[in-house]
């Protein structure tokens, strides 16, 4: 049996039928890594021993919820207690987390097991995982290209059937463009639909966790477990948690599909334009209506969001001083020498660009300029998607212009690697969901998969996962695998 | 040249709450180092913020009782510096949306140092600005060749209390501070110790030409540990700054530290040297609505000083001076009350506290808390002068008595046979013995000078040893002697 090829449901499904142990998962799973993960390197840390336990554990007690005894992957930002937790940065090798992150802690709750760390940019920081401190993640398509990022490990570990399903977050689109670019599901739910409590931050008011799966069920039944309102984060919604599996498929019909014009641009890869449309056919065949919506602002959300999102991170990164935790500069001769050095020699440069960038634009004679402009910028654009979804129940959009590209290829010039997430910054900015599913593959630079965005309203998660299932069961995309073995 | 001084005070106050502002750890004074300490306080990667109700509560209040409006709705903002005491590099404060906004107080004139009361002769109100809550940092220990942290502290809440500029001297920056203090202490907001950095205060001062219209350049002095502290530190600072300007020196706007020991402040960080704390709103937190609590709130509302004052002087009969010097302090009024409800002569009763207990609690250094003396004690005592059991002159003694060895004022009496006298024929055969030998006097009187009765009186209370009753004294010796 090859059980890394399941899907989360196949697999969780299977353990509660008695069909397959958890035991037999991990270890299937653990040996697939040792075949693959030479060459795709999408985990930071693997604890095996630990795995077997929890596996061993789940075998034999009985059943806790939904997830129990299935393996899933964590993003290197997330608290695990008594684990490292490095965010792929210098700054935090050795740091163990005292603490569970809430998602964690529904994670366990569910019943699963937690099977590894996955590689990422560095704090979150990047479209491509190239800024990890530690190693570069393959993507497992075309291993001399990226696999997309921040959340670049998940997706590659989800592609490469090194886990079941991972989770990621999603600042700007880091989880979404991943899994656009490795082929698999990425979902972005709406901003306060799940507890960033453990989640180490970098824009506090962009930061969503959310499942990186195989297929949209796996997505929904993810979701499920990780939603509500959680006491230790402020900014979590109070609504009540929907059964997303209960409404995945009732299918297109009536629903209406905005493409917004701004998302259709010159420059984009004619093959992914090419897709993107074929997509959006597939679902007016099935019985949605296609509507041409606008979103006028986009064409702002770049410069809005590095903006807002720098002034947060510069912020959040300050407690990384050398003085409590982490990485400390030797000798330092005083306070400040040791805040300087720890910071310059612990963080990387993407990471510096940042926290400068972030400091400038907050600083007494820029704050208005920019960061206030950049907050107005933002309601404009949360103003947008408001009427859009006046007109339309989900909107469609490509999830990246491009398919993935090489490693090294863009690494010199951050500006061409911001604009990576330039159909995917707009959601975290109004704080919407947002999904990606594969919608087929360009032929011209190789095999590379391609994703479609669904986009839903604020709480439309129901919505967006039905839309991506029935995509999803009416194409063969998701079904297919890369050619590694 | 003759100069005027312009002072505004910002006022750090640590609330009395059970746990911290933003987590569940106790909010404890004086225990082991970072025994209070959890991911949240000590701003570990991941961890967030969720506010204390409580907090936010008596900080509304505190805003009730100076007469502040209350926001419906106030946000929290992060505040970035570096420093190795503040866990997170940024302090989650208050910017432009506080919870707080005007009010202010009028200066009790008991709150001024007591040598500067004669001097008060109007009521003067100070406006205040606003008032935020915030997180307190913790606190850094340096050892020879380390420094440590205590996180103890660290996340706990700070209320913030912002003056207009309308101090003009540093009496009445002291007597601002004590008002305030004071008014802490009746709503149960904190403790307020300032030399147990419950209360801090930073204070801003210039002097201008009197008459010049704008204000003088703005010094920021900080480190003050007492209140007495910071009418020295200003009165140092203005004179500092007046004789600059008298030099024809111009002063430039800097932060200075007071040193307590030398008496003097000295240069801490120029203009340029200040911080940018690039604010912006705390993206983990939700804006706070007010409305839902600030019914209850209200209600909380406790008497205030002067109302206090008003009452003490209708229903107890007080003198204006003595109830003003009894709310003034809470444990002190309160003290008061306890007794006087119980007392047969409430004005008697303030005025031995007023005169008597303050003065032997001040040459002794105690705190009320630590006073011999308890209401218990003041009201039997109180009880033996109006029964006429012992007079004031015995009463004085043992009240001494009472303070030095704690006894109760009934042990006192019977162990010194203290009793007065009020016996009409002992204390007749007194001043019998008393006229036969002051013959020349005795006339005196007879012929009319009835003002040398006093000189007979004195010398009864002494035959008696003091303990004749000076009033039936009083009355035979003028029934014998002024027909």
């Amino acid at each position: 049996m090859s059980l890394h090829t399941w899907s989360l449901f196949q697999a969780a499904e299977a353990i509660r039928r008695k069909e397959v142990s958890s035991t037999d998962l991990v270890k299937a799973l653990l040996a697939r890594m040792e075949k693959v993960e030479p060459r795709v390197q999408a985990f930071l840390h693997i604890n095996a021993e630990n795995a077997l336990e929890q596996a061993r554990l789940c075998d034999a007690g009985s059943a806790k919820g939904l997830l129990h005894g299935v393996p899933v992957a964590l993003k290197d930002i997330l608290n695990v207690k008594g684990q490292p937790c490095t965010c792929a940065s210098k700054i935090l090798k050795g740091y163990i987390a005292p603490y569970d992150a809430t998602t964690v802690v529904r994670l366990r709750e569910a019943g699963a097991v937690l099977l590894g760390r996955t590689n990422m940019d560095e704090f979150a920081m990047g479209s491509s995982t190239e800024n990890s401190a530690y190693q570069k993640t393959h993507n497992p398509w075309d291993l001399e290209r990226i696999p997309g990022g921040s959340s670049g490990g998940s997706a590659a570990a989800v592609a490469a059937d090194e886990c079941l399903a991972a989770l990621g977050t999603d600042t700007g689109g880091s989880i979404r463009q991943p899994a656009a670019l490795c082929g698999c599901v990425g979902l972005k739910p709406t901003y306060g639909r799940v507890s960033r409590f453990g989640l180490v931050a970098f824009a506090s008011s962009l930061d969503q966790i959310g499942p990186l799966t195989k297929n949209v069920r796996d997505a929904a039944l993810l979701l499920g477990v990780l939603a509500g309102k959680d006491p230790l984060d402020s900014t979590t919604l109070p609504d009540a948690v929907p059964d997303y599996m209960n409404t995945l498929e009732q299918g297109v019909k009536g629903l209406r599909l905005g493409l917004p014009r701004e998302y259709f641009v010159d420059g984009m890869d004619p093959e992914v334009e090419k897709l993107i449309r074929a997509a959006a056919g597939e679902l007016q065949k099935q019985g949605a209506e296609i509507v041409k919506i606008s979103l006028p602002h986009t064409p702002h959300a770049v410069a809005a969001y590095y903006v807002i999102a720098t002034a947060e991170a510069s912020a959040n990164l300050a407690r990384f001083d050398g003085v409590r935790y982490g990485y400390r500069a030797n000798d330092p001769v005083d306070l400040l020498d040791m805040y300087g050095r720890t910071r310059a020699e612990g963080f990387g440069a993407e990471v510096k660009r940042r926290i400068v960038l972030g400091t400038y634009v907050l600083s007494s004679g820029y704050h208005d300029a920019c960061y206030l402009r950049a907050q107005k910028v933002r309601t404009l654009i949360r103003h947008d998607f408001e009427q859009a979804f006046q007109k339309c129940d989900a909107i469609l959009t490509p999830t990246s212009p491009t398919p993935a590209f090489k490693i090294g290829e863009k690494t010199e010039d951050p500006l061409q690697m911001y604009l990576a997430d330039i159909f995917t910054i707009a959601v975290n900015l109004a704080g919407i969901c947002g999904i990606s599913v594969p919608c087929g593959f360009v032929k011209n630079v190789g095999k590379l998969p391609v994703g479609l965005q669904i986009l839903g309203p604020s709480l439309g998660e129901e919505t967006i996962l039905r839309i991506a299932r029935a995509y999803e069961q009416a194409t063969p995309w998701h079904k297919e695998k890369p050619g590694l073995l | 040249m003759n100069y005027e001084a312009t002072i505004g005070l910002e006022v750090h106050v640590q609330l009395k709450t059970y746990s911290k502002m933003f987590c569940g750890c106790a909010n404890i004074y004086g225990d082991a180092p970072n025994s209070h300490a959890c991911p949240i306080c000590l701003g570990l990667p991941g961890a967030l913020p969720t506010p204390n109700e409580q907090a936010l509560r008596l900080t509304a209040l505190t805003g009730l009782m100076l007469s502040c409006e209350i926001a419906p709705r106030c946000k929290f903002d992060r505040k970035n510096y570096f420093y190795a005491d503040m866990p997170k590099n940024y302090q989650i404060s208050q910017y432009d949306l506080p919870i707080c906004l005007g009010g202010g107080l009028d200066l009790m004139m008991e709150c001024y140092p007591k040598d500067a009361q004669k001097d008060v002769t109007t009521t003067k109100h100070i406006g205040l600005v606003r008032i935020h809550l915030e997180e307190d940092v913790g606190k850094s220990f340096h050892f020879e060749d380390s420094t440590g942290v205590d996180f103890n502290r660290a996340g706990t809440p700070l209320m913030e209390i912002v003056t207009q500029p309308e101090i003009n001297s540093p009496e009445e920056a002291f007597a601002f501070l004590s008002t305030l203090r004071n008014t802490l202490l009746y709503g149960n907001v904190s403790d307020a110790d300032m030399e147990k950095g419950q209360l801090r205060c930073d204070c801003n001062v210039s002097v201008r030409p009197v008459g010049q219209k704008e204000f003088g350049t703005k010094i920021e002095i900080k480190n003050m540990n007492s209140i007495s502290g910071v009418r020295r530190a200003l009165a140092y600072e203005i004179e500092r700054q007046k004789q600059s300007l008298d030099h024809g020196k111009k002063l430039t706007q800097e932060t200075r530290r007071w040193d307590d020991a030398t008496g003097t402040t000295f240069l801490m960080r120029s203009k340029e040297m200040a911080h940018d704390y690039r604010y912006f709103p705390e993206p983990d937190l939700m804006p706070v609505e007010t409305a839902p609590w600030l019914d209850e709130v209200r209600k909380q509302v406790p008497e205030l000083p002067n109302a206090r004052k008003r009452r003490f002087m209708e229903q107890f009969k007080l003198t204006e001076y003595n109830a003003g010097v009894l709310v003034a302090d809470l444990e002190l009024a309160d003290f008061f009350e306890t007794a006087a409800s119980r007392s047969k002569n409430p004005n008697t009763t303030a005025n031995w506290i007023v005169n008597d207990l303050l003065r032997e609690l001040g040459a002794t250094g105690k705190p009320l808390s630590e006073s011999p003396i308890r209401s218990a004690e003041l009201i039997e005592l109180v009880d033996l002068t109006e029964s006429g059991k012992i007079n004031s002159k015995q009463a004085r003694d043992v009240f001494i008595e009472m303070f030095q060895t704690g006894k109760k004022p009934g042990v006192i009496v019977e162990e010194k046979g203290l009793s007065q006298v009020s016996d009409a024929g002992a204390i007749e055969k007194f001043c019998d013995e008393i006229i036969a030998a002051n013959t020349k006097i005795a006339a005196d009187i007879k012929g009319g000078n009835t003002k040398a009765i006093g000189a007979l009186v004195g010398q009864v209370m002494k035959l008696s040893k003091g303990k004749a009753n000076p009033a039936m004294v009083n009355e035979i010796l003028k029934k014998k002697l002024v027909s």
